[in-house]
């Protein structure tokens, strides 16, 4: 003890001891109620399973037998393919109106906290049957001067498809909530960064773009993730207009043949098929946007390297 | 090394930074009750005074992160933040104002060093977004300016993994990488552990030896003693005393700066 070598872990200085006392050969105790409880949970897990598996009510040959059937399939694809476009539109309709909310013009950020207001103030389900049913308040849309000529002008029917109506609705409702999402990240960054980047002389949009935006992400991403696993979901809602999804799709197989529960377990698997993929992929942009921050991944990995290579050789010479 | 900051534009004898009556209220409190300052072209102005004299309100108002209520500051000839146009001052648009300040550097008592870019990437960010040099260059000044504050081995570090002092050494790298005419220095070393402020004043003390205009507020006595070529002292909102800085530290003259620097011997 009262030695204070380096050679701490050789026995052949006489500092047994020390040796021994050495933290990085200490065996963790046997937890008994530990190993119980994991004995437990596995076991109430395989019972449930088994049940489950072997109750005929859920007609696993019949949800076989349909999961990669061809509508099921096209209507994972309107649905993946509508949760995507939504997305993308809201996320860019997001980030404008946060910015426009952010600033110092009072008309933009008026108009954006009107948008946001409306848009999260009203139920999805209400928006998509208002945009499928535009036809019905609007006979024509048209591009003109306010009190003056026309400049161009469609029929609203033509216009307003099962997809378009989806979409529209999907990705206005989407940008609301957005553009709160990115507002919060925006507003988590260190003041001294924007003022940096004023200082250097950088144009508003070169700044958000370099270096706000970029560690905004780190607080914007997890609650995207949220949302982008909720519209996966809130496509479901656009079979009331007749749009084939993937929850569409089933109902549409379950009217025919009555097998609701075994068609509705082909797209709960194919939903928690999704969500999963989109999980995983979450931490990796998570990680990306966390790099230079103590304790991201790439710091972590070379501390456990350079924490191994330490202890190994003094395990060695302790035996 | 003179040589190594040039001074397009400006005429000898002109001050390249120019205050005249400045104020500035925060709400109710004033802050600055008119200060007046001449700053010439290669000059080091070390700015002492108590926290809350108005030192650091002052050194931000020369690049207009803070508008001042009255008064004028001119640097390199441009009035920052304003036009004046026949007879006629106007406010610029924030845009206008970006390209004023690229011609002068700033260091943050709190580094602000980007945190998601390595110290090179830093470096280069401003050279090659703003300033439109080629990334070649850019890197090249880089590497030169990472030699001269001795980080070269830290070029791929993160922000995050370098100590106080470095932080500060690549926010300075940083800061000259724009080839500033003037470099403002806001409190560089406070946030330092005592031990790292040797290496940040040293790489300081360098820049002044090489003809750098800097206005430098601190509260280093030592680094004023050394480096400074005028010293002004500050308090509540003036400029109380400014001189040699063996003239304001050795003898100085009022009692408030007499009572400031009792507090450092």
């Amino acid at each position: 003890m009262s030695q204070n070598t380096p050679t701490l872990a050789s026995p052949a200085t006489g500092d047994a001891e020390a040796a021994l006392r050495d933290v990085a050969n200490a065996h963790k105790p046997f937890r008994t109620d530990r190993w119980l409880l994991w004995g437990i949970t596995l076991l109430v897990a395989a019972n449930f399973l088994w049940i489950i598996a072997n109750n005929q009510n859920f007609g696993w040959p019949v949800v076989f037998q349909w999961f990669t059937e061809a509508t099921v399939l096209r209507g994972l694809y309107v649905t993946l393919g509508l949760t995507v476009v939504a997305m993308a539109i809201g996320v860019v309709i997001g980030l404008i109106l946060a910015i426009a909310r952010m600033s110092n013009d009072r008309l933009a950020s008026s108009l954006a906290g009107l948008y946001i207001w409306f848009f999260r103030g009203t139920p999805l389900l209400v928006q998509l049957i208002f945009w499928y049913n535009l036809s019905t308040l609007f006979q024509e849309i048209s591009i003109a001067i306010p009190f003056g000529p026309t400049l161009a002008s469609w029929n609203t029917n033509d216009l307003i498809t099962p997809m378009t109506a989806a979409i529209a609705g999907l990705a206005l409702n989407e940008a609301a909530y957005m553009a709160e999402i990115i507002r919060g990240g925006l507003l988590s960054v260190d003041k001294g960064q924007i003022e940096t980047t004023e200082a250097f002389g950088m144009t508003r949009t070169r700044a958000l773009r370099r270096i706000i935006i970029p560690q905004a992400m780190r607080s914007i991403v997890p609650p995207t993730g949220n949302q982008l696993i909720s519209m996966i979901k809130a496509t479901s809602l656009v079979s009331v207009i007749a749009m084939a999804d993937l929850l569409y799709s089933v109902q549409a197989v379950y009217n025919r043949t009555f097998e609701v529960i075994p068609m509705l377990m082909v797209a709960v698997i194919w939903y928690l098929f999704i969500t999963s993929i989109l999980n995983i992929g979450q931490g990796f942009i998570e990680r990306y946007y966390g790099r230079g921050e103590r304790g991201s991944s790439t710091v972590r990995k070379q501390d456990k390297v350079a924490a191994a290579a330490a202890t190994v050789p003094a395990v060695e010479v302790s035996k | 090394m003179t040589a190594q900051f040039s001074m397009n534009g400006i005429e000898p004898g002109d001050a390249l930074v120019r205050a005249r009556n400045v104020h500035k209220s925060f709400g109710e409190v004033e802050v600055l009750k008119g200060i007046d300052l001449d700053v010439a072209p290669g000059e080091v102005v070390v700015v002492l005074g108590p926290s809350g004299s108005g030192k650091s309100t002052f050194l931000r108002c020369i690049n207009h992160l803070e508008a001042i209520d009255r008064g004028s500051i001119v640097v390199a000839g441009e009035q920052i933040g304003y036009s004046l146009r026949n007879g006629r001052l106007n406010k610029l648009p924030a845009r206008a104002i970006a390209v004023q300040r690229r011609q002068i550097g700033m260091v943050f008592q709190q580094f602000n060093l980007y945190p998601h870019m390595t110290a090179l990437q830093n470096i280069i960010e401003a050279p090659i977004g703003v300033h439109k040099q080629s990334r070649k260059a850019a890197t090249e000044l880089a590497m030169e300016l990472l030699a001269r504050v001795g980080l070269t081995h830290k070029a791929d570090a993160y922000p995050r993994q370098l100590s106080g002092g470095q932080q500060q050494r690549i926010a300075i790298a940083r800061a000259l990488a724009i080839r500033p005419k003037l470099m403002l220095f806001d409190e560089p070393t406070s946030a330092l552990d005592p031990e790292l402020v040797g290496e940040v004043l040293a790489t300081m003390r360098d820049l002044a030896d090489q003809g750098l205009t800097m206005i430098v507020v601190t509260h280093e006595i030592g680094f004023a003693r050394e480096a400074a070529d005028r010293v002004v002292f500050m308090d509540g909102g003036y400029i109380v005393e400014q001189g040699k800085p063996e003239d304001v530290l050795g003898n100085p003259q009022h009692p408030r700066t007499r009572a400031f620097l009792s507090r450092f011997i």
